[in-house]
């Protein structure tokens, strides 16, 4: 159980007087202090907290939302920021006494900007939204993290997202050139442009992957790519998770970085293929997917070295896409998985450590044993290429104490992924979710660092509240309220 | 100005004997590694901080494409271990011994808290892209960490890219791990006639635009545009000839392997400006780069990143009319004698929110002001 912030009663009285403020503000309208309404702002897609904020307010213009905050620094009211609320790691999730700053008003892409290969997007426009705009030119956005229909560029900025094709394209921080940013004070300013690296500290760096803490950002400029001419895929399966890896860091070894390189495991194998019936085989113990793009005669070429490799590294079934079809095929029952093991079970907790890859058969091997002390099962999706774990934990909520029992199987994974040499996230962000594990993974000074980060934008500590670092708040037990999967938040987003 | 005779020079023999003479330093420092960059910023007037004892790899696995080494690390040294295993740094660091005129090596620490990188820039990213964790001593005297050891990690704030480019201001690096790539299995550079800048910056454009992975795109007006493409052999040759076809170009060179790299190395370091007293790295939108030109009209120049990087040589200083000649973008006053770098704004000056941003994160970490104090001025 992870606890919410206790609310300032103070500020709790004054509510009335905030919602007045903030109506001041903003256009006719964009207030929204109804229950009714407050209730779709109560969480994020880590749906088991929920939390009514004061009040939610919908800025139009960056100047809005700097006297928005400006007015907050005045007042001492928390902020949090939100773009679609797409967050698994609960970013978003409101506090009782903050408004919540939601960003859906700045949906328009500002600039296409082909000379210079970059887009200027506010920061509530979808992250396929940017890929659509220059596909007309052959271009793309590359960061493609699974609920990409839904999410926003700003929120990405703010979680550092990631995607399947991150290990050849890099995470979001990699493809982010300039960003508009209003600082907890009531200030804007520009960190980076369509230019490259900082002239002093890379305040763009730092705020990618801030989680909201530290200010919002309303505009994003990002850098766009030619689109690959082909991309074909490699279907390979194992009759041991040892072999698929071993395949994987001979794939690498050979100098060969794939567009993307997904791995599941006989559940989730299972799972997959009774969901969409794509041909996966069944009797294997881990299924590889390898992804190659770019010309056409790289492509051919590389699918003949990766199948090479692959019958060296004992794969049991190699298949090769022989058209896009095919392709998307293979590709079906993974980006299905999730929903695919959400019909085994009642509900499924999704969780997101990296580990040196070299480690994955040791911790799946825990992972196994561990499910037996919980008494829970686990189907696990691997990001092969950089060490990205999702185990999918099985439970019940309907039965009493499984919540509880399935979230400390999920911390457990976690401190499983740090004992080995990894981390607590690899894509989803610290958030709500995890910020009680940082002590696990940093020593008090590399928390007390960061703190003064945060401390040198927001010395009042209003952005944002109880995410990512622990606090010393006495916890109140509100805040958790089961909803099962048929309920469930952007149920019809892809998750991967 | 206080010549390095007359310093205090302290060689600390590990990171926790580093975070003891931080600790109790009563005056400021200044952390060197192998002395290649110290002719860049403000001069410094502090004590030495000699960082060579702590040299050397810590570990190295390529299949998992990261390397820790200790901050002290020769570059050379690294770059010979990731060779043996067919990887490399992919920000490809520029070596400014030959235009600065120094002697220095350079180390790993010094390259990570500088952000320099070379061609490859614009395609695989600078030195920031590629730094994930670091262990370092900040101006407290702590010993602290940050990021991580596997490529993939979002968990806290991202302070490997604060600290890149920081210029030893915040802290003072001890371990860094990197994220390393693959070797090329081939690299072709084709050179192009171009008569202006403006017609290179098109050229350049059309192919960083074009689905052929240029992984590098300059201009030297001695030369002509340079346009690399790297690679598995059959990929290399079979774009590099689909390129010329859409830029309807026929190449006057055409560099392979090594002497693809040399050219490179050549560029992004400048070499070209040796000689020229007063050197600039200019950061514009790369479509700016022409009309930027214009107005800077420079003795010597180079551009790199389709254009987006400018190397603008002169025999006098003037300031005011490099940082008048773009709008957006940064200018870094490289080369100038110590004299006028001290009287210099050498780093581009931040709007002040930012700047107050910046004064805030260097009291954050080193609020006795004693590391490299006025370096990034």
């Amino acid at each position: 159980m992870i606890c919410l912030p206790t609310p300032d009663a103070a500020i709790l009285e004054r509510r009335a007087s905030i919602v007045h403020a903030l109506r001041a503000l903003v256009a006719q309208g964009n207030v929204i202090e109804d229950e009714l309404r407050l209730a779709a702002y109560e969480t994020d897609a880590l749906t088991a907290y929920r939390q009514r904020p004061l009040a939610v307010v919908l800025p139009e213009t960056t100047a809005e939302v700097a006297a928005i905050l400006a007015f907050a620094d005045r007042e001492g009211v928390n902020v949090v920021p939100r773009g679609a609320g797409t967050s698994l790691s609960g970013g978003a999730i409101p506090a009782a006494d903050a408004i919540v700053v939601a960003l859906g008003k700045f949906n328009r892409i500002l600039d296409v900007d082909y000379a210079n290969r970059c887009v200027v997007a506010q920061c509530g426009v979808t992250n396929l939204a940017i890929s659509h705009a220059v596909a007309g030119e052959g271009f793309y956005y590359a960061p493609d993290p699974s609920s990409q229909i839904a999410c926003t560029i700003g929120g990405n900025v703010a979680e550092n997202s990631g995607g399947v094709h991150c290990l050849k394209y890099g995470l979001t921080t990699n493809n982010v050139l300039g960003v508009e940013f209003v600082t907890p004070q009531g200030e804007i300013v520009r960190f980076g442009g369509k230019h490259l690296d900082a002239g002093h500290y890379d305040l763009l760096g730092l705020t990618v992957g801030s989680e909201g803490l530290i200010g919002i950002v309303t505009e994003v400029t990002v850098r766009i790519l030619r689109r690959p001419q082909t991309a074909r895929a490699l279907l390979i399966g194992f009759q041991s998770i040892e072999s698929a890896g071993a395949c994987v860091a001979a794939i690498i070894g050979n100098g060969i970085i794939p567009a993307g390189m997904e791995m599941m495991d006989r559940p989730a194998i299972a799972a997959a293929e009774a969901f969409v019936k794509v041909g996966y085989p069944l009797d294997v113990e881990a299924l590889l997917i390898v992804e190659l793009d770019g010309p056409a005669v790289e492509v051919d070429y590389l699918i003949e070295r990766v199948s090479e490799i692959a019958t060296q590294n004992a794969a049991a079934g190699i298949r090769v896409s022989a058209s896009e079809r095919e392709r998307l095929a293979f590709w079906a029952g993974r980006k299905a998985a999730f929903p695919a093991v959400g019909r085994l079970s009642p509900d499924y907790y999704c969780m997101d450590g990296t580990i040196p890859r070299r480690e994955l058969p040791r911790v799946l091997r825990e992972i196994d044993s561990m499910q037996a002390r919980y008494g829970l099962r686990v189907a696990n999706v691997f990001h092969a290429g950089d060490g990205n774990l999702h185990p999918l934990i099985l439970y019940d909520a309907n039965v009493p104490g499984e919540t509880d029992k399935a979230e400390a199987f999920g911390f457990d994974i976690l401190k499983l992924c740090v004992d080995v040499g990894g981390v607590l996230t690899g894509e989803h962000g610290v958030g709500l979710e995890k910020r009680d594990l940082m002590t696990y993974q940093f020593e008090p000074v590399d928390l007390e660092v960061q703190h003064r980060v945060k401390h040198a934008f927001d010395p009042s500590v209003r952005f944002n509240p109880g995410k990512v670092f622990p606090t010393l708040r006495r916890c109140a037990e509100q805040g958790r309220e089961h909803v099962h999967s048929g309920a469930e938040r952007f149920a019809h987003l892809p998750r991967f | 100005m206080v010549q390095d005779s007359e310093r205090a020079v302290l060689r600390p023999r590990d990171a926790a004997d580093l975070a003891e003479i931080v600790a109790g330093a009563r005056g400021p420092l200044e952390p060197v590694g192998g002395g290649s960059k110290r002719a860049i910023g403000r001069p410094v007037e502090a004590d030495l901080l000699d960082l060579g004892e702590l040299g050397g790899i810590v570990a190295y696995e390529p299949a998992e494409l990261v390397v820790t080494a200790r901050a002290a690390t020769p570059l050379a040294a690294l770059d010979a271990e990731l060779s043996a295993h067919a990887q490399r740094l992919a920000f490809e660091p520029p070596d400014f011994g030959a235009l600065l005129g120094t002697s220095g090596e350079q180390t790993i620490g010094g390259v990570l808290a500088t952000n320099l990188a070379g061609s490859r820039r614009v395609a695989a990213g600078a030195a920031r892209d590629h730094f994930i964790g670091f262990n370092a001593v900040s101006g407290r005297g702590e010993r602290f960490k940050a990021g991580g050891k596997v490529v993939k990690n979002v968990t806290g704030y991202d302070l490997p890219k604060l600290i890149a480019g920081s210029w030893g201001t915040l802290a003072v690096l001890t371990d860094v791990t990197l994220r390393v790539t693959p070797m090329a299995e081939l690299d072709r550079t084709l050179v192009f006639t171009s008569a202006t800048p403006a017609a290179s910056v098109a050229i350049l454009s059309a192919a960083l635009g074009s689905p052929h992975d240029v992984s590098a795109a300059g201009f030297d007006p001695a030369l002509g545009s340079l346009l690399r493409i790297e690679g598995f052999a059959p990929s290399v040759a079979a774009r590099a000839d689909a390129l010329c076809g859409e830029l309807s170009a026929t190449p006057v060179g055409v560099f392979d392997g090594a002497a693809s790299r040399q050219l490179w190395h050549v560029h992004a370091s400048a070499v070209a400006l040796a000689a020229i007293p007063f050197v600039w790295r200019i950061s514009v939108p790369p479509a700016d780069a022409p009309a930027v030109l214009d107005k800077l009209r420079p003795q010597r120049y180079l551009l790199d990143w389709g254009g987006g990087l400018i190397w603008a040589g002169f025999d006098a200083f003037d300031a005011a009319n490099v940082r008048a000649a773009f709008g957006s973008g940064h200018a870094t006053l490289i080369k100038a004698p110590a004299a006028e770098r001290a009287a210099a704004v050498v780093f581009q000056p931040q709007p002040s929110v930012a700047a107050a941003a910046s004064a805030r994160l260097k009291a954050a970490f080193d609020p006795r002001g004693i590391l490299n104090p006025g370096r990034m001025g």
